[in-house]
């Protein structure tokens, strides 16, 4: 009986290989892989040596590293605040206005505030760098015009402004996702409902706050956790934009662009790749854990209902 | 058409014959490099020069670019599929390629008495015993100057260090030029053009630098303070938003003419000399006070050794040897105008800014970046401070004092000089 269930059923493992396949080469097994290497440490004569939990002992008490680690650790969470309160109540903003029925232009507006999110970073660190440039940015002209010409500060260059610029900049270019996700969301709601609620006498503001917002809380939960991961495994913009120094002084420096230099060298620097592992598994854990914490508190409280 | 034939005669007899090892057919050679720039110029100058001399060896100029290039090399040298010759970073780079036995020990290369102790340090071990790459070119700091605006502001070069800020002085304060084109967005160009440029100056160039080496002086010394304080005076007179500002930036600015004085390495004299349409004029780190003796950054950038698995390592001796010989320090330092060799003959220039950087070398003592040899094996590695330093203090938002302590205090953390090393082990 079981032995025919399982022949009907060959199809599925059978489509199912390669990906797992390929997955397990390239993602588990370099994991896995990397968590090894940050168990062991070079030693003199060039030889792997098992060092246990030494590079992370190294990592979070020794002052030349911890110092690094816990400055790209709150950068990092900065990085991620600036998210949560700019892109996203604006990605939600956006969709709850691109969802009235009667607004004209709505695929136009949809598809320019989404393009970005399409660009390479190294386009978008370049174009941001130009328009915000001191010598031959449009920024300063721009503030003139309207008036506030002294508002104008290099940005990118100074140690206060530098990490929430680039943290706008990425929110500029990845507001259309959040958007589209609420926006689905929002269309998937059924007229009956909004019809309904209309009959009982609620106007637009209600309907969005009392109907709409807790119907679509399960999309804002995945819209988090998917804000969550990406910031914490965020590197090219910085990168792009500050260099591998994600400078001024370590200003922009995020857990990504910590792990480049730890792991490849830069200049003089010799890349040490057990720390780089090292860095790279406690990222891992940041988002582990992170992803844990929603899974657990947030998630189960979280109420579905039939629609 | 004749030299075809005669080289596919050649080649046939070498199938032919039964004792393949005394026959002459050209070998060809592959060069590492991270030069990609030079292609042209290795192609259509320098390897033709050595092909005509040496008729059975070829080469093959291959780069890769400088910012894969240490990665590429090492991956290349591991699987054994690196070219015959590679291209030598300086210290600490190719001094782990000949510690793992990746490079051929070099001391039989005749040319090598051509090159002065200092210019062979780079690719040397810590001793002074082994050499493993023949010193190529060298790279010189100084400033470079509009002379049009010099002209028009009426303004003499600058020797020290009061009549430098005097002439940003005047230029800021006639109001069209940028005094100093420089910005920090980068970070490396205050610590390259900036403090290892006029730095060695205040601590005396060799002497300093080995001082620190041996643990006699430390960064927190008045001679670096007073290196540090220098620069943080240069602030008033870069342009407005230079904290944004980049290597590009700069090079731009200065190109347009908006800029009066660019703090430079001599590897801009090829790019100025093409891009600029007004005159040129070069001029040394200024001195502290009258009648110092002066120093100059003639750094060592480039050199070239044998990758030890290779099949003809006696013909790439030969253009190692060459690589020592005069007319390659002239054809050189000819072709690509900055890239200075660092043999000891005289050799003639046609560049009249490169002309200018070279002469300093007669008058002037010449030293090295003071973090490369040595001090910036471990972590916090030290050029990497200096980086993040400098770029500081010019942005003011660290003092020179407290600056130059951290340098110490980070340098302290995982460097012991030998000099303390030797009088513990005496007690």
């Amino acid at each position: 009986m079981l032995s025919n269930q399982l022949n009907k059923r060959w199809h599925i493992p059978f489509f199912i290989a390669p990906a797992l396949v390929i997955y397990s080469l390239f993602m588990i097994y370099s994991l896995i892989e990397s968590l090894k290497l940050s168990f062991f440490q070079t030693n003199s004569q060039e030889e792997m040596q098992f060092v246990g939990l030494a590079n992370y002992f190294q990592l979070f008490f020794d002052a030349t590293w911890s110092e690094q680690f816990w400055n790209a650790f709150a950068n990092n969470g900065y990085f991620f605040l600036v998210h949560m309160l700019v892109q996203n109540p604006i990605g939600l903003m956006i969709a709850a206005l691109l969802s009235i029925r009667w607004l004209p232009g709505r695929s136009f507006y949809r598809t320019a505030i989404f393009l970005p999110a399409l660009l390479s970073f190294v386009l978008v660190g370049f174009i941001w760098k130009l328009v915000l440039s001191p010598l031959w940015g449009v920024s300063e002209g721009l503030l003139s015009v309207i008036g506030l010409g002294d508002w104008y500060a290099p940005w990118l260059g100074l140690e206060n402004s530098a990490l929430t610029t680039i943290a706008l900049v990425s929110v500029w270019q990845f507001v259309g996702i959040p958007m589209m996700l609420i926006y689905a969301s929002l269309l998937s709601i059924p007229e009956e409902i909004i019809e309904a609620a209309r009959c009982d006498g609620l106007n637009a503001w209600a309907i969005f706050w009392k109907i709409k917002l807790p119907l679509i809380l399960p999309t804002l939960g995945i819209v988090t956790i998917l804000t969550f991961v990406g910031n914490f495994n965020a590197f090219d913009l910085v990168y792009v934009s500050q260099g591998a120094l994600a400078g001024p002084d370590y200003s922009t420096d995020i857990l990504g662009t910590f792990l480049y230099r730890t792991f490849f060298g830069h200049q003089l620097q010799l890349g040490n790749p057990s720390m780089g592992a090292t860095i790279a598994s406690t990222m891992f854990f940041i988002i582990l854990c992170g992803v844990c914490l929603y899974l657990f508190f947030i998630q189960r409280k979280l109420t579905r209902y039939e629609l | 058409m004749k030299t075809t034939i005669k080289d596919t005669l050649r080649s046939l007899f070498c199938l032919g014959t039964i004792l393949p090892f005394t026959c002459t057919a050209a070998t060809t050679l592959t060069i590492e490099s991270w030069r990609s720039d030079d292609r042209v110029i290795w192609q259509q100058q320098i390897i033709p020069a050595f092909e005509k001399k040496h008729p059975n060896i070829k080469l093959k100029f291959s780069p890769t670019s400088p910012a894969e290039y240490n990665a590429a090399l090492n991956a290349r040298l591991e699987s054994d599929t690196a070219g015959d010759l590679i291209t030598c970073r300086p210290f600490d780079t190719s001094l782990r390629l000949y510690q793992k036995g990746k490079l051929v020990k070099l001391d039989d290369v005749s040319t090598l008495t051509n090159f002065s102790t200092m210019a062979k340090l780079a690719w040397q071990t810590d001793d002074g015993k082994d050499t493993f790459c023949i010193p190529v070119a060298s790279v010189i700091h100084g400033f470079i100057y509009n002379k049009q605006v010099f002209n028009e502001l009426k303004l003499q070069e600058p020797t020290t260090e009061a009549e430098f800020l005097a002439t940003l002085e005047k230029i800021k304060d006639q109001g069209d030029y940028i005094p100093l084109a420089m910005g920090t967005a980068d970070q490396w160009e205050a610590a390259t053009m900036g403090l290892q440029n006029i730095g060695p100056n205040y601590w005396q160039g060799e002497t300093g630098r080995k001082a620190l080496i041996n643990g006699t002086q430390k960064l927190s010394d008045t001679p670096y303070v007073n290196a540090l304080t220098a620069l943080s005076k240069w602030q008033p007179y870069l342009a407005k938003g230079y904290q944004a500002q980049t290597y590009s930036d700069s090079q731009t600015q200065f190109s347009l003419g908006r800029a009066a004085i660019y703090p430079a390495g001599s590897w801009e004299i090829g790019f100025f000399s093409k891009e600029v349409d007004f005159e040129l004029g070069a001029f040394k780190p200024p001195v502290p006070t009258k009648g110092d003796i002066c120093y100059i950054s003639d750094h060592t950038d480039i050199g070239m050794g044998i990758n030890s698995k290779s099949k003809h390592i006696k013909a790439a001796k030969v253009f190692i040897n060459w690589l020592g010989s005069k007319e390659f320090a002239e054809l050189y330092s000819n072709a690509l105008p900055g890239f200075f060799s660092l043999s000891n003959h005289q050799i003639l220039l046609n560049n009249p800014l490169a002309k200018t950087f070279i002469g300093w070398r007669s008058k002037c003592r010449s030293t090295i970046r003071n973090s490369y040899q040595i001090l910036s094996r471990g972590t916090p590695n030290l050029e990497t401070q200096l980086w993040s330093v400098s770029a500081n203090i010019l942005n003011k938002t660290e003092q020179p004092g407290k600056a130059a302590k951290k340098l110490q205090k980070g340098l302290d953390s995982w460097y012991k000089p030998k000099l303390a090393k030797a009088e513990e082990k005496m007690q």
